[in-house]
This record gives C-alpha cells, structure tokens and sequence, in this order.
C-alpha cells in the first residue's frame, strides 16, 4: 500500500542553507495494516506524513502509494490522488467552522471524482457515534465529537490509506483511548490501511506494529 | 458538496460582513436601475408623443424646439400664432398633395394649471397616440363639432381637477396658473380620456369653435386679414410682431359680438351652441397644426416649401425631440451613469476589501480543503464564487431595489408630468448588467483568490487554529 524509498526532505534556513529534516531509506505499510509511528517532537512525524500525503514534496527519493509515485505526479494530479487514495486526520481536528459536523464530512467528498453521498456521511457520522450531533457546528461539540468528526470526514472518499498525526493530542487520556479504538475499528471495517503518528507510548501499546521515527529518519537518529 | 455551497457557506459564515458588502453594491445597483429605467421611460414617453397621429408640426416662425415641446408636451409657453390660412394651405391649398391631415391647435388658456388644448374632435377620433392605439375614453365621448363649448379631459387633468362628466369648467386666460388672467365662459365635460401615457393625459381640450368665441380670442378686424382664407401669409406673423391670440386687446368688437351678455360672474348655459355663429375665419389665428403627411418623402418635402416661406415654420417633432435628447438629456444621463458605475465599482472595492480581509483568518481553512483534495484552482474558484455571488445577489437585491423604488415613485411622478412609468419590461441595459457584474466580482476577487491559490498548506496546517 504504502512504500517509501530514501526520501529526503530539508528546508531552507535564513541563512541560505538547507536543514534536513527526512531521510528515510526505506518504510513500507501493507494493505489494511495498520502501523503507529512513534517519535517525540520535532523529530519530523508531521513532515513525513505531508511528504506522504503529497502537501509537500520530498527533496528527492520516491513515494509509492497504492501503486503509484507521488513523486512522478504533478502537483494537480498529486492533489486529486490525495482526495481519492488518501484521508487525513490532523492533530488539532482542523473542522471548518461555518459547515456543521454532516457538511465537514460531505466536504471531505467535494474534492474526489465520487457524487456527493450523503448517505454515506450519516452513515459514518452513525459509527462515530454522531447519529443525533449531525447539524451541530464544531463549536457545539466537545472536543472528542468534533475528533470523531475529523475520522468520519477523513474515511468519507473510501480512501486506500489513513493518515493520523497525533489524533489524541488534543483529548483527555479516557477519550484517546475512545478515539483510537474509534479509528482502527473503523478503518477495519473498511479495510483502510493505518499510518497513526504519535509521542504516547501507551497508544502505541494498543498496535501490532510499531515503528520508532528515530530508527526510520536517520536525520532524527543524529538529533 | 459543491463549490457554490461550500463558498455560500463560507459567506454566511460572515453573514454581518457579507449582508453589509452586499447591500453596498445592492445600493450602487438600484440607482444604476433607476437611472436607466427612468431614462428609458422618459425617452419613450417623448418619442411616443413625438412621433403618433402626426410627423409635422407648423407654427410660428421662432424656436423649433419650443414649438414642439408647448404643442406637444404642453411645456414652456406657445411661441406666437400663425395665420388661419395656413390651415386652409395645408387642407385645400398648395399643400394640399403633402398632407393626409391637418389638426389645428389653439393654446392661450389653462384651467387649474392643466393647459387647455382647443382644437377638432379628429384629434381623438383619428390618431393614435401609440402605434395601433387610438384614444379611448373612460367616461363619456369625443367633444363634437358642434358642440362649440364642449371640451374633454386627460385622464390625469381629471384625477386633478375632479371634474366629472356632466361638470363645467371655466378655462382661465394664460397658458400657466399663475398668471392670473380672467376666466372665460364655462365648457361642459362631455369625456374623460383613459390614460396614455402621454402629455395629453395632463391636458383639457375644448372645441376651437368654442374658444374661438371666448373674449379677446378674436384677431382684431382693423388687424385681419381683409382677403379671407387661404390669402398670402398675414404680416403679422411676422416673428416678433404677431399679436397672440390669447394677447388680443380686451376691446375687440368682434369677440364682443358674439357675447354681447359677457358676465364672468354668472354661468352661462352653453346647451344653445346653435345659438352662436362661429368666428369669421378672418379674425382667427392658430398656435400650431399637427400635419400628418401623405409619405415619408412628404414630410421631408412639406417642411422645405413652408420654411420657405414667411408665414409659418415646419418642424419635424421626433427630430427636435430626439437633438433634445442627444444634446442635453443623453449626456446627463451618461453623467448619472457614470456616477452611478463608479458607486458600483467601489461597491467591487469593498467586495475585494471583504474577501481579503477575511484571508489571512481563513488560511487554515484554506489549507485544509487543500489537504482535503481541493485543487488549488480549486480554492481560487471558491473564492471567486464568493465574490460572484456577492456581487450578483448584492445586484439582484440593488435591481429589485431600483425596480420597487421606481413603482413606488411612479404616481408622485405620473401626478406631476403625466408620465406613466409603472414596471416597464427588462431593459437590454439591464441585462447587460449581469455580464458587468461577473466581470466586476472577477476582478474584485482575483487578488483573494490568488492570495487563496498560493496559500502554503504545510505552513498554513502549522500555524497555531
């Protein structure tokens, strides 16, 4: 699903020169697995996940989802793959204000080939356990509802990989369990690959598979 | 979700900065509208009068422009008269093969300010005063030929005046109501025009037999024409030297004739016109003749021969009416209208001022559309599609504005000039302004839009929300 071949990644300082911030020589994440990359902060987890999700663009180096090289794509192509392949849940939720939790999640389908399905947005609004919440605004949700919104808006294009950075940060310890459960039972239903970054080792627990950014970016190695 | 919704919903989401912008360009639409519309119905209201029923117009030699506007519109003042035989030229004479009709016209008098029109009852009974619409009456009937103190009413002169059919009224001498002049013998209501649209509708009109026999409506005999009708041009229509028939000396025997009992203070029963003979045609004269000619080539031909001459000039009302326009109203108009655009164009500024302002708090979610799929042509369109709809909804609000301030206005209007605007049909210029809106809403919205399609979404998602 997910396969990335020495990706490097630096950006320019003041100064004139450049700060390396990936280099990743070799990580893969299989169909429907579901991984968690641990690392502290500052050690590139939300960089990588730009880089894989096609915000920004590796230095160099190649990135392979589903079968394709983001790299090779042009920045349009790369922007319409990532609205059909690929769901972002962010740190800090990210729903837009003005649109209530069902529009959040019909917004996550405006930008994919994919018809407006509003019968899927009930739906997954239903599995996050936001039946009765479709209409309220962000501003009338709690913090966990309006992360359960930011899952449902993230699977709403039926992507092939799910990114996650940090999705609990932003939640008490009874809700981030709540919530990690929430994404890898969702994402198993819907047989989505996983890529969850976090700094919570007891998160990490909960996963087969765990990798530590400091042994896959050799640049967080040296930090 | 579509573009459209998620830029409407992006609008509504500042509803107080979006209401306000919109209804800035709403205000700077509306008075575009009413500018055009009032233009256009003003226009048409003077063509319409200009061009019906007849295409020339002769009378006393002076200002072509006035003549036409104090005959056609009952505006300024009649120029001076002409002599009876011109009508008899026109109708009889050498004229003659030019001519399919021949109206004569007397003015001098007004009652209650409305102007009081003395003329035949073909005026009614054989033009129209639009294409394919003769004059019909609400109440009543035309005024007849015999019926010498017999006069009908414009539809708006009689909303004023309150006369009813059946009523009688006393024409007072001078054309204004602030002359002051003295009253005449009473006509009687026989009809009521429906409204036309037209000048006509402000004014009175009584038999020319009848004001002929008015006091002092009489050519003096020691200054008639002795030869009779259809005699060389009278001298004293010379410009400046005629003597108006509504200026006659107060002590001219043959008016005194025909009204040896002349009371002001009494009312004078005018069923017995069989009692009356009707004026020599050697003491009458005329303001104006509205000609209908037998061809367009006629009424190119008509003018020539009779500007020639001394007696009288011949003018072409839609050609005056229509200089009037290219001199003097046209370039008001485009005055309006260019202040008017430059209202709308800073309604556009306020528009770019809005959107842009609300950039820099909405990178973020610019940015995360971006991270959602959203192209970057994209968020540029959304933008953009705010911009449009402000501008067309803020125009749309603006043209029901204008249309309903228009309405609203219109009786206050048709009151005071006769002038019926109502809810006249789309203009092309008003159409026209929807493609000036979309373009205006471009160019409002293209710096946003750029400032939305260059946003950074790395650095936008890694601000602090």
């Amino acid at each position: 699903m997910l396969r990335l071949r020495n990706v490097k990644k630096s950006f320019a300082e003041p100064g004139g020169g450049r700060l390396p911030v990936l280099d990743v020589e070799e990580f893969q994440v299989g169909a429907a697995e579901h991984v968690v990359l641990l690392g502290r902060s500052g050690c590139g987890k939300t960089t990588l996940l730009h880089v894989i999700a096609g915000i920004s663009t590796p230095d160099s180096g190649s990135i392979e989802v589903d079968g394709r090289d983001l790299v090779r794509l042009d920045e349009a192509e790369r922007d319409r793959f990532r609205a059909e392949t690929i769901g972002y849940v962010f740190q800090s939720f990210n729903l837009l204000a003005g649109f209530n939790a069902l529009e959040n999640v019909l917004l996550g389908m405006a930008f994919g080939q994919g018809r407006r399905d509003v019968a899927r947005a009930r739906l997954l609004l239903d599995r996050v356990g936001l039946t009765h919440r479709q209409r309220h605004k962000p501003a009338q949700l709690s913090v966990g509802e309006q992360q359960r919104v930011a899952v449902a808006r993230a699977l709403a294009n039926r992507p092939r990989l799910l990114l996650a950075d940090e999705p609990t940060a932003s939640v008490d310890g009874r809700n981030q369990q709540q919530i990690i459960d929430l994404i890898r039972e969702t994402c198993e239903e819907e047989e989505v690959a996983l890529l969850l970054v976090t700094h919570a080792r007891e998160i990490a627990d909960r996963f087969d598979r765990t990798v530590y950014l400091e042994n896959l970016n050799k640049v967080a190695a040296l930090t | 979700m579509s573009l459209i919704a998620i830029a409407w919903r992006s609008l509504t989401q500042r509803a107080l900065a979006s209401a306000l912008t919109g209804f800035s360009m709403a205000l700077g639409i509306a008075l575009v509208v009413a500018v055009l519309v009032t233009y256009h119905v003003i226009a048409d209201a003077f063509q319409r009068s200009a061009g019906i029923g007849y295409d020339v117009i002769v009378g006393a030699k002076g200002g072509k422009l006035q003549l036409v506007l104090n005959t056609v519109y009952h505006l300024s003042t009649p120029v001076e008269n002409i002599p009876y035989s011109v009508l008899h030229d026109l109708t009889e004479g050498r004229y003659k093969p030019y001519v399919t009709r021949a109206i004569p016209y007397c003015l001098g008098d007004n009652y209650e300010g409305h102007r009081v029109v003395a003329t035949i009852p073909a005026l009614f009974n054989d033009t129209q005063y639009t294409p394919g619409r003769k004059y019909a009456f609400r109440a009543g009937r035309n005024f007849e030929t015999e019926g010498y103190f017999e006069g009908v009413l414009g539809a708006l002169a009689a909303a004023q005046t309150g006369l009813k059919v059946g009523d009688t009224f006393r024409p007072t001498h001078g054309v204004n109501d602030d002359e002051q002049g003295h009253e005449h013998d009473a006509f009687k209501v026989v009809g009521i025009l429906e409204p036309t649209g037209t000048a006509n509708d402000r004014a009175i009109f009584i038999n020319i037999e009848g004001f002929y026999l008015l006091e002092n409506h009489a050519k003096p005999v020691e200054a008639a024409n002795p030869t009779g009708p259809g005699a060389a041009p009278d001298p004293h229509a010379e410009p400046g030297k005629a003597p108006s028939a509504s200026d006659k000396a107060h002590d001219h025997p043959g008016a005194e004739a025909h009204h040896p009992e002349e009371d002001h203070d009494h009312d004078h029963d005018h069923d017995h016109d069989h009692a009356h003979e009707p004026l020599p045609e050697n003491q009458r004269e005329l303001t104006a003749i509205l000609v209908r000619t037998s061809s367009p080539a006629a009424s190119i031909q008509l003018p020539n021969l009779i500007n020639e001459g001394t007696a009288a000039q011949a003018v072409l009302p839609v050609r005056e009416i229509r200089g009037l326009f290219d001199a003097i109203v046209s370039p008001i108009q485009a005055v309006l209208l260019v202040l008017t655009g430059l209202i709308v164009v800073v309604s556009g500024v306020g528009i770019l001022v809005s959107i842009y302002n609300s950039m820099s708090e909405r990178r973020r979610e610019i940015a995360v559309m971006r991270a959602l799929g959203a192209r970057r042509s994209t968020v540029r369109t959304i933008v953009l599609l705010e911009s449009l709809l402000l501008s067309l909804t803020g125009g749309l609000a603006g043209w029901i504005l204008g249309r309903t301030l228009i309405a609203a206005l219109s009786p206050a209007i048709a009151a005071r000039t006769g002038v019926l605007i109502g809810f006249p049909p789309l203009l092309p210029a008003e159409l026209a302004l929807v493609p000036a809106l979309i373009v205006l809403s471009a160019l409002a919205g293209y710096l946003p839009a750029m400032t939305a399609y260059r946003t950074d979404v790395a650095k936008a998602l890694a601000s602090a929300p």
